[in-house]
């Protein structure tokens, strides 16, 4: 169980989040909205530890994932050793597997700078599940793509959730996508921002 | 078009040595300069004795010395300086003295605290390098890009990883410059101490050649280390840097 337990967060004295409490079940997918700028990312970065300057407590596991709202690749490195680089104990046999069963075959010697934004996000993706993780956080991983992409795109993260089941935090702006991927919907409003529905 | 722009080099090597003769046929003295063809017979002479090889030998080993010690004191200083603003407080002036300090004075009180030795030489020429190099990779540290530094630390990448893959890699263009730069300077320092207080290199050389006033010499050493450089440039650098950019390509 992910537990988040969030009393306060600020920047430069200025109050952006506050008392937001939540957990997340194994297998479970949440999904973020609130309007722009209202702190949805802070709040990706804290439980994803990457941001430690708030009151209160995350009980994450250490098998985690993120996805990223670009696609965040090293672009000097092919798209296979960006698995196995990032994931030290991946082999390639494993990578080449998982380039497959993203759409990417054919593609494992190809540097990310050759690759269009929807192959860019499906490598990010591949990165994501390629090693079992038991706390997955997107921070709107469909941003910029057009719609056949997105819906492509969609559908394989919904099959990769399916068969790993992480507990999934996601943020998004699009209703639809929360719809189709989550299981439950958190909004966040106000200022300082917190959970109101 | 294509061969003409790899002609382009060559042209202006023809104009360098044009220019040259013009000079020499101006000033009308092979003392003060000779013709370039005037350099062959000294040139032969010096490499059929050994002495060229060896001189150059010399100044090239304490070229790598001097190179290999600054890039690594300053690649470590500049990135964490760049990474660490406190650190950077703190040590930023000391850059700033280091910067501004002749080359001249480090070289003499190197000699004068350590003796007429090599390592006070190789110090000497390291310690002049090592806060350009520092004062560059610190740009380079500061434009890290924090998304791959959070992307490497949600994924849990070792130290190791991090600064192999994701830190050196950024840095590549800063490190390219700043050795590009550094060996340019580095070899020219060398000569200076080699001047002051060696008794073997291209400096030792010039300097003897240069109480002789034989001016022929003096180009047939100097004109051999620069092709040397030029060597380590196209055959090294140059490659080493369009190896490390092969991904920036279409």
């Amino acid at each position: 169980m992910i537990h988040i337990c969030i009393t306060s967060k600020s920047f430069d004295g200025q109050e952006i989040l506050r008392n937001i409490r939540f957990d997340i079940a194994p297998g479970e997918t949440i999904a973020l909205l609130g309007p722009s700028g209202i702190g949805k990312s802070t709040l990706l970065r804290i439980v994803a530890g990457l941001d430690r300057k708030f009151v209160g407590q995350v009980i994450r596991p250490d098998a985690m994932s993120f996805i990223f709202q670009e696609p965040t690749l090293l672009p000097w490195r092919s798209a296979l050793d960006n698995l196995c680089l990032v994931h030290s104990g991946v082999s390639k046999d494993l990578a080449r597997q998982m380039l497959e069963r993203v759409g990417l075959a054919g593609k494992a010697s190809a540097f990310p700078t050759q690759l269009s934004l929807g192959q860019q996000r499906r490598l990010a993706l591949a990165r994501a599940f390629v090693v079992p993780c038991e706390l997955l956080i997107m921070d709107e991983p469909f941003t910029s793509l057009d719609a056949a992409w997105v819906d492509e795109l969609i559908a394989l993260t919904r099959e990769l959730i399916a068969e790993t089941r992480p507990a999934t935090l996601m943020v998004t702006h699009s209703r639809q996508e929360a719809d189709v991927l989550a299981d439950r919907l958190l909004e966040l409003s106000g200022t300082p921002a917190t959970i109101t529905a | 078009m294509q061969d003409l722009s790899r002609l382009t080099p060559l042209v202006s090597i023809a104009g360098f040595f044009g220019l040259w003769m013009l000079a020499a046929a101006f000033s009308d003295d092979p003392q003060i300069l000779p013709q370039p063809w005037l350099l062959l017979a000294p040139l032969r002479q010096e490499l059929a004795s050994g002495e060229l090889l060896f001189h150059l030998g010399a100044t090239l080993r304490r070229v790598l010395w001097a190179f290999c010690l600054a890039m690594a004191v300053g690649l470590a200083l500049g990135l964490i300086m760049g990474r660490r603003p406190w650190l950077n407080r703190l040590l930023d002036p000391w850059l700033v003295i280091f910067l501004n300090l002749p080359a001249l004075v480090l070289i003499v009180l190197c000699y004068l605290w350590i003796g007429l030795t090599e390592t006070a030489a190789i110090l000497a020429v390291t310690l002049n390098k090592i806060p350009n190099v520092t004062t560059v990779i610190r740009e380079g540290a500061r434009a890290l890009d924090p998304q791959l530094a959070a992307m490497a630390q949600v994924y849990r990448m070792s130290w190791l990883l991090r600064l192999r893959h994701v830190i050196l890699p950024q840095l590549a263009p800063f490190i390219a410059a700043s050795a590009r730069s550094g060996i340019a300077v580095i070899w020219k320092i060398v000569l200076v101490v080699e001047f002051l207080g060696r008794s073997s290199g291209v400096g030792f050389q010039i300097h003897l050649y240069f109480q002789l006033f034989d001016v022929a010499m003096i180009l047939v050493y100097a004109l051999s280390f620069i092709c040397i450089m030029l060597l380590v440039e196209w055959l090294l650098l140059q490659p080493l840097e369009r190896h490390s950019h092969r991904w920036r390509s279409p």
